[in-house]
């Protein structure tokens, strides 16, 4: 099954045990972090009066795989979009270019890697769930298939259309995302950008990336045409000179 | 006169001028936050955060240093490719300034990685869609073809008859392969940027970037070949060459009218120049970009009496590469505040960093000079009896008098042989 994670605001109480589960399963410091940070993987935010969370939106496309120079962004078939840490050199294109600002960087160390929520790839892999669908209290946070999650979150905007925007967030947001969510606020009030792309954004720079062939190609040979007319005038006239000198 | 010479030749150090003073205290607090930036980390040695994860490092060592080397490949190409033969003299210092760039954009890169000793990984883990991979790529094999486009004049001065030959067979194929790289990796910092079509600010963003950063890279690439002209004339006591120059400067106008063109028009047809309109430092900064660095120089240098006199000349090319610097600023900077919701700032230590590796780079550049036979009508003194030349180095302009004149042009152009 393609694992997801549906979130829906409504039923999110603000309890952060998801924030607290995240930090005991990843072994990450117990420092309280406002926002995502390199040590913290999953925060909730109170604002317009509800809460939202805020973690890794997993991508079908992800932006992060796409921009990696060497590949240690991985969408796995089950779902959750996990990175080598062997593999970074520490660009920070990653950082630069998601557009939910997810990945973080670890400043303060020596030999810093980047860190995001993993949708606890090796508890799924082991038939468990994520640590913070587990936890939640409320179901707020609640794990499956994706398809079926995208069903279930239709379900609620049709059974209570009054108390959700309508909207699933994540559903087509730069390609389709596997965590989706669900608001009763604008998601713009909540802090999530309601203007994303539809396409995934690595079309973007594929569109630059696949004319690269096509540049060597008919660069090379225009240069070349180039430097064989200009060059061909000198052995014209070298041979003409020749020819000048002979009968001179 | 001979006590002077005597007291010359006793010495054991060579003599402090200002300028060597601005490099040692450069190199010196390069190599301190050198070394802090690897014990410490990036956190305590950069503004860099991760709202803001690319700075002055990234903006201007690699962006703008990459680009300021591209008068390289297009004086390479003039000569060897368009067989415009009279630039010759000029390939040896513009394929220096080319190399020597480069080496500042990777020797910058290793200290702006997070880990710098796996630089390596690209070259045994690809990710053909990444940009990112296609500039690793690029910079590494355009390194080398400047490196072996450079070697001709290391095997000529170390008399290696055999590889300089080698070398000078493949020149035109070295130069093809060159301006090919050149270009798809001049374009392709452009194309960093347009994965980020909600982050960077309108007046900057466009599906054209990777155009934008080509054509402005020629720009800045003949205004470099002006202004280092004009460095070394008054470092080295050559004269201007102005019956080169003034046809680059004639270039100049309109590869920048091109790109000017470009730009407003791509604005216009996205809309973008409501961006002008709004509130914000955004529209000063574009209006500071293209006003001072496209539009200046274009009219400086499309007025023939600017354009042939030296001051005029330098001018112009020197707004061209302000221009230039000030374009990928704000594009990695300027653009990405607003989206980052942080203003960034570089910290002293990473302002430091790269003034260092500026001076270093000059520093390399006057060593080249005195070392090597970069120079056709100033041969260089370090072959013979005498102590190298900057043991005894006494400014020009201080000797009484001042040096001789240099001995007037061969009348064969010096080039890649």
């Amino acid at each position: 099954m393609k694992g997801a994670i549906l979130f829906d605001s409504t039923k999110c109480i603000g309890c952060e045990a998801c924030v607290a589960a995240c930090k005991e399963k990843n072994n990450l410091p117990a420092m309280i972090d406002p926002k995502l940070t390199a040590y913290t993987w999953t925060v909730v935010e109170q604002r317009n009066k509800a809460f939202i969370r805020r973690l890794c939106m997993h991508c079908e496309s992800p932006t992060c795989a796409s921009v990696c120079p060497v590949e240690a962004f991985r969408k796995e078939p089950s779902g959750p979009v996990i990175y080598d840490a062997s593999r970074c050199i520490g660009c920070r294109y990653c950082i630069m270019a998601c557009p939910f600002d997810v990945p973080k960087y670890q400043w303060d160390r020596a030999v810093p890697i980047v860190q995001k929520c993993t949708m606890c790839a090796d508890r799924i892999a082991a038939g468990k769930e994520p640590a913070c669908a587990t936890v939640c209290p409320t179901g707020a946070t609640i794990f499956g298939d994706r398809d079926q999650l995208i069903g279930e979150a239709r379900a609620r905007l049709e059974a209570a259309p009054k108390a959700y925007v309508p909207k699933i967030y994540g559903l087509e947001e730069v390609g389709g995302t596997s965590v989706l969510m669900l608001s009763s606020v604008p998601f713009l009030s909540l802090g999530i950008r309601p203007d994303l792309p539809l396409t995934p954004l690595p079309t973007l720079t594929w569109k630059a990336l696949s004319k690269v062939p096509d540049i060597v190609v008919v660069g090379g040979a225009l240069l070349y045409g180039i430097w064989w007319i200009t060059h061909r005038r000198i052995r014209v006239q070298e041979a003409l000179d020749q020819e000048a000198a002979k009968q001179g | 006169m001979r006590k002077d010479e005597e007291a010359m030749n006793s010495r054991r150090w060579p003599e402090m001028t200002f300028w060597r003073l601005v490099f040692l205290v450069l190199a010196a607090t390069g190599t301190v936050v050198g070394v802090l930036r690897f014990t410490r980390g990036l956190g305590a040695t950069t503004n860099l955060s991760d709202q803001f994860p690319w700075g002055l490092w990234i903006g201007f060592d690699v962006l703008c240093g990459v680009g300021l080397a591209a008068g390289g490949f297009a004086i390479t190409a003039a000569v060897y490719i368009f067989n415009l033969k009279r630039f010759s003299p000029i390939i040896r210092p513009t394929v220096l300034t080319a190399f020597l760039g480069y080496v500042f954009v990777i020797l910058a890169l290793l200290f702006d990685l997070g880990q710098p000793h796996r630089i390596w990984h690209a070259l045994v883990m690809w990710n053909p869609r990444s940009v990112m991979f296609e500039v690793a790529w690029c910079v590494m094999l355009y390194t080398t073809v400047l490196a072996l486009e450079f070697s001709p004049i290391v095997f000529e001065r170390l008399n290696l008859e055999r590889p300089r030959r080698i070398v000078r067979a493949i020149s035109v194929p070295l130069v093809i392969v060159g301006v090919i790289l050149s270009t798809l990796h001049q374009s392709s910092l452009g194309s960093l940027y347009l994965i980020v079509p909600e982050k960077l600010h309108p007046l900057w963003y466009s599906p054209l970037l990777p155009v934008f950063f080509f054509v402005s890279a020629i720009a800045a690439g003949l205004a470099m070949v002006i202004v280092e002209s004009a460095l070394c004339q008054r470092a080295f006591n050559h004269h201007l060459k102005m019956d080169l120059l003034e046809p680059l400067g004639r270039a100049m106008v309109v590869v920048l009218s091109v790109y000017g063109i470009l730009r407003l028009q791509d604005l216009a047809r996205r809309g973008a120049l409501f961006g002008l309109r709004r509130p914000g430092y955004e529209g000063s900064m574009f209006l500071l970009e293209m006003g001072l660095g496209v539009l200046l120089p274009i009219i400086l240098l499309a007025i023939p009496r600017v354009r042939a006199r030296q001051p005029g000349l330098v001018t112009g090319a020197f707004l061209a590469i302000l221009g230039f610097v000030m374009h990928r600023l704000n594009v990695s900077v300027t653009g990405m505040e607003r989206a980052a919701g942080v203003a960034y700032f570089p910290s002293w230590m990473e302002i430091a960093l790269s003034l260092a590796l500026v001076a270093a780079g000059f520093a390399m550049f006057g060593l080249a000079v005195r070392y090597l036979p970069i120079f056709p009508e100033a041969p260089h003194r370090a072959s013979g009896v005498e102590a190298p030349a900057w043991l005894l180095a006494r400014p020009a302009s201080m000797v009484a008098g001042g040096s001789p004149e240099p001995p007037g042009q061969p009348s064969a152009p010096a080039g890649m042989e």
